[in-house]
């Protein structure tokens, strides 16, 4: 792919939502994290964000995002600020989004954020003259994840264009499967969309996928839908999105992805998740060649690695 | 039988006309009013038109910005604005909605981080202006009833 791209320029540049980027540009992105790999692994050490320093502010749990953005800052020679929990910070005492960005703004060189409320980031940016990069917004919107589901398909399936992807489970309160949605249309590929009836599409990501030229099917059928797919994306049902618990256990256990059903699927199926899984995917399924979510979750590495050299204008 | 107005000629102001029934006083807050202005202020609802009812307001002796007026197109899109002087229509100007709606809408999404307490104003992407379609710019939620959201 390096061959045909031109050099992009995307020094001080915010990561907020998928669709803030051209089909181009997410390419450049998913290159610069294919060079990325070996970096990511250890296997190759280039100090290239020495004396830069980013500011890690999550105020929702995380694990793989937290964590492989911290990884990858490291791995690239440069410091990493902030908290995993907000119960120690002035937010406590009432402090704004909007004042503790200013601080976080004038103590490092790029600021990584995961918040409950929807737009954050988006607000975040506003306040800060350094990169902002979105680490999750509530329910809203996920870059980075988005980013590295469409590296996981390139570098499993060689192309993202013409394979037939089914998106299952949550897709009503999923924010990684919207984005997605979006960016996989940017590519035109077959979409199938499997959920139990309260947890449909939105009508507006149908309606984005459309106007990008792809026309999703839907169906709750999950046996049906993945006979003749290439890639099954599997989210879990999100308890701390629902708005009652009634809902939740209505819908909780609906599809269970084990050995039994991937009999009808075909050999190089990949499965994938964003992780963290509950009982969606039984764990007899980790051994077979189809389940790719922990190299998936590995693979946010090199693309967050891409994503703040770029940002930040490390040389590498 | 001679025709009764429902309201009184104004020798200089602004007229807004060609309202959509019912909004006139969500115009009305839209543009301030009174708040913005000392000038007499006269509100004609549910007037009968050609093309049905619609409402009409007065401002005497004040012609307000175009461009601010163009606001009120979020819920009155056929809204007309008549400058008077000397009992003449001086200039007339037909509502367009701008490209962004600051602090006049909030958002439907009680998440968005612009109903929390930040120090934010809402801010909305006009995406279609006839009927009018906006976007939160912070979480990008589309408020089907717009004018139920005027702040």
């Amino acid at each position: 792919m390096s061959s045909f791209l031109i050099c992009m320029n995307f020094k001080g540049k915010d990561i907020i939502s998928i669709k803030d980027f051209s089909k181009k540009e997410i390419d450049y992105i998913l290159d610069k994290a294919k060079g990325m790999i070996p970096y990511a692994k250890g296997e190759k050490y280039k100090d290239v964000l020495s004396g830069k320093v980013l500011s890690s502010l999550f105020f929702e749990p995380s694990t793989r995002t937290r964590l492989s953005f911290e990884s990858s800052m490291n791995r690239l020679g440069g410091r990493v600020i902030g908290f995993s929990d907000p119960s120690g910070t002035s937010q406590k005492k009432g402090e704004s989004l909007a004042d503790t960005i200013r601080m976080a703004d004038s103590y490092s060189d790029a600021i990584v954020v995961r918040h409950p409320h929807e737009g954050a980031a988006r607000l975040a940016a506003e306040f800060a003259d350094v990169p902002v990069l979105n680490a999750g917004d509530g329910a809203g919107r996920h870059p980075t994840q988005c980013l590295l589901d469409l590296f996981t398909i390139l570098t499993e399936k060689k192309k993202i264009k013409d394979n037939k992807i089914v998106l299952l489970g949550d897709l009503k309160y999923g924010r990684t499967v919207h984005s997605l949605a979006h960016a996989l249309s940017l590519y035109g590929v077959e979409l199938t969309f499997v959920s139990p009836a309260s947890l449909k599409m939105p009508n507006e990501v149908i309606n984005d996928c459309k106007e990008l030229g792809v026309e999703p099917s839907y169906t709750s059928n999950l046996e049906k839908a993945i006979r003749d797919a290439d890639v099954l994306y599997v989210t879990r049902i999100q308890k701390e999105r629902f708005p009652d618990a009634e809902e939740y256990n209505r819908v909780v256990g609906t599809y269970k992805i084990n050995n039994e059903l991937l009999k009808n699927g075909k050999k190089d199926l990949i499965i994938m998740h964003p992780l963290p899984r509950v009982t969606e995917i039984d764990p007899e399924v980790d051994a077979t060649p189809n389940a790719i979510y922990f190299k998936q979750a590995f693979n946010g590495v090199p693309v967050r690695m891409a994503l703040l050299n770029l940002v930040i204008g490390g040389k590498l | 039988m001679k025709k009764e107005l429902k309201i009184p000629l104004i020798k200089d102001g602004t007229v807004i006309d060609h309202i959509t029934a019912g909004n006139a006083v969500k115009v009305l807050h839209i543009l301030g009013i009174p708040r913005s202005s000392s000038s007499i202020v006269s509100v004609a609802m549910n007037v009968k038109s050609k093309l049905g009812k619609k409402d009409i307001v007065k401002v005497e002796n004040r012609e307000l910005d175009p461009h601010e007026v163009d606001k009120i197109a979020l819920i009155a899109p056929k809204a007309t604005i008549n400058f008077i002087r000397d009992y003449e229509v001086a200039k007339k100007h037909i509502v367009k909605l701008p490209d962004e709606i600051i602090g006049i809408v909030s958002c439907s999404n009680p998440t968005c981080v612009s109903n929390a307490r930040e120090p934010v104003k809402s801010r909305f992407k006009v995406i279609k202006k006839d009927p009018p379609q906006i976007k939160c710019y912070y979480c990008e939620r589309e408020p089907e009833d717009i004018a139920e959201r005027i702040i």
